[in-house]
């Protein structure tokens, strides 16, 4: 996108560090609301909650000794805006090798704004099977006034109430060149 | 052409760039895990219809553009020639302006003639998908073999492919040429004389050459394509008979040993059995033409998502 160039960060509101602490909480929480890592699928939503949820699988595995189920949804074909936006945006592939009957399935993204991209993921997830339950973990939330659907996260790494006119960025080394999470507003005209 | 294949018509591998071919095909890829899905369909194209009017015989194509059409979700109509308004005299021009009217997103079609995709396409409002023309073009045939190569070589470029039998009136043949030649293979063709056209001097400087000998195209081949021979056109003595076309030109696995040790076998089917390909050669694990069918779903899928309107991928 040509737009983010532009953009100004206004703020840093976590380094690599607070990410790291922030995702170990999370793990922390995952495991202790499910009692364990039995049945847990942890699910990254591309692309940025696949690395979070790369990462809380592996923080799971050295908690209790066992590595939860983990796959990668790309919600690109359940989008609620692909008649609307220009062009379809690129499909990637989905990942959901192990069955998702009876499971405990943790939803990771990295940002919980409108929450069309969780309901999106949710659709996609029930096309799969039958989940035991679904839940959802998100490294920063914008906050319930922006929400367009009533979906709330069960776990949160850091509250981060928002203008609708800032752009929370989430920079992970898997994608970019530092490990932060930034807001980042359009410059006056 | 410059901008990328997106929301736009296919009518031939011949007018795309080998950057839109790529994109194509990693769009394909990503699709293909759907048909191995509990529930096979997602919701990317509901609501947009597409239209698969088929002026010719085809039962693996149809179904495949039908149910690429349905695992989109999108309604697909299916329309033959036996009921169509054609056999009442309405001209092709007239049959197209009235289907645009019901307004399809898609209108995928096949037609004995060469370049009917292209003149609906100045017509309709509807993306133009090209699904056999005449001796013309088959492109998704060509997208499918190419996925089928890829799958298995890794790649194209660099490959050496012998592309065996009617060559003449393949349209197979032409789009999987283009193709080919676009990604940076070495095409050689072989085929009765009769069958081989003389008009490919364009194609030689990128990378195709016609061999007398069909020993000659294998040798030493990483892909052999095996077309199918038109027995429909057995009147008009093209080679004396089938038996004599089997015995020169059908792909035994004598012939087969002449190719390299891991060569693959491609035919776009349907296919006589000990003419053009001896049956234990098609039933060998060297022939991927069940593969072939498999990825045509996902061809088609990639096809119908970017022509209306999608993105290509880049794995």
């Amino acid at each position: 996108m040509a737009d983010e160039f532009h953009l100004v960060e206004k703020s840093r509101i976590m380094d690599s560090t607070a990410i790291n602490r922030g995702l170990r909480r999370l793990a922390t929480e995952i495991v202790e609301k499910n009692h364990g890592a039995e049945d847990l699928y942890i699910v990254g939503i591309r692309r940025r909650g696949v690395p979070l949820a790369e990462r809380i699988a592996d923080k799971i595995e050295k908690l209790e000794g066992n590595r939860p189920l983990y796959g990668i949804l790309d919600i690109t074909l359940y989008r609620d805006d692909l008649s609307t936006v220009g062009a379809n945006p690129v499909v990637n592939r989905t990942h959901l090798d192990a069955d998702v009957d009876g499971k405990i399935v943790v939803l990771v993204d990295d940002v919980l704004y409108t929450g069309r991209t969780i309901r999106a993921a949710m659709d996609q997830l029930m096309d799969f099977g039958r989940p035991k339950k679904v839940q959802l973990a998100v490294l920063i939330d914008r906050g319930r006034e922006h929400r367009e659907l009533p979906i709330q996260a069960d776990f949160i790494g850091k509250l981060v109430p928002t203008k609708q006119t800032e752009i929370i960025k989430v920079m992970l080394k898997e994608f970019d060149d530092v490990e932060a999470v930034g807001i980042f507003e359009k410059p006056a005209e | 052409m410059d901008k990328p294949f997106r929301r736009r018509d296919l009518l031939g591998i011949r007018d795309l760039t080998a950057a839109d071919i790529t994109g194509i095909l990693d769009t394909a890829e990503n699709f293909r895990e759907i048909s191995t899905r509990e529930v096979k369909k997602v919701p990317a194209l509901r609501g947009k219809t597409v239209i698969n009017l088929f002026f010719e015989s085809s039962t693996r194509t149809r179904t495949s553009f039908e149910l690429a059409a349905k695992r989109l979700s999108a309604d697909a109509v299916n329309i033959s020639i036996s009921s169509s308004s054609l056999s009442k005299g309405e001209t092709l021009l007239d049959t197209a302006l009235n289907l645009d009217a019901m307004a399809p997103d898609c209108i995928v079609v096949r037609h004995s003639s060469a370049g009917v995709p292209h003149q609906l396409a100045k017509v309709s409002k509807a993306a133009i998908i090209n699904a056999g023309d005449g001796a013309n073009e088959h492109p998704t045939q060509a997208l499918l073999d190419a996925m089928t190569i890829r799958e298995h070589k890794r790649k194209i470029d660099g490959l050496e492919v012998a592309i065996v039998g009617d060559i003449l009136h393949s349209r197979v043949a032409r789009s999987n040429i283009h193709l080919l030649t676009k990604l940076g293979a070495k095409v050689r063709v072989a085929g009765p004389g009769t069958l081989v056209p003389s008009d490919f001097g364009y194609l030689v400087e990128s990378g195709l050459t016609v061999c007398d000998h069909v020993e000659e195209a294998i040798d030493g081949a990483d892909v052999v394509m095996i077309l199918r021979i038109q027995r429909e056109r057995q009147d008009s003595a093209y080679f004396p008979t089938l038996r004599e076309y089997a015995i020169h030109y059908g792909l035994t696995n004598d012939r087969l040993d002449l190719a390299k040790k891991d060569a693959i076998v491609l035919h776009p089917g349907p296919m006589n059995r000990g003419i053009e390909i001896a049956s234990d050669v098609a039933d060998s694990s060297r022939s991927l033409i069940l593969d072939q069918v498999k990825y045509g779903v996902a061809v088609r899928m990639a096809v119908l998502y970017l022509s209306t309107g999608g993105s290509p991928s880049q794995n």
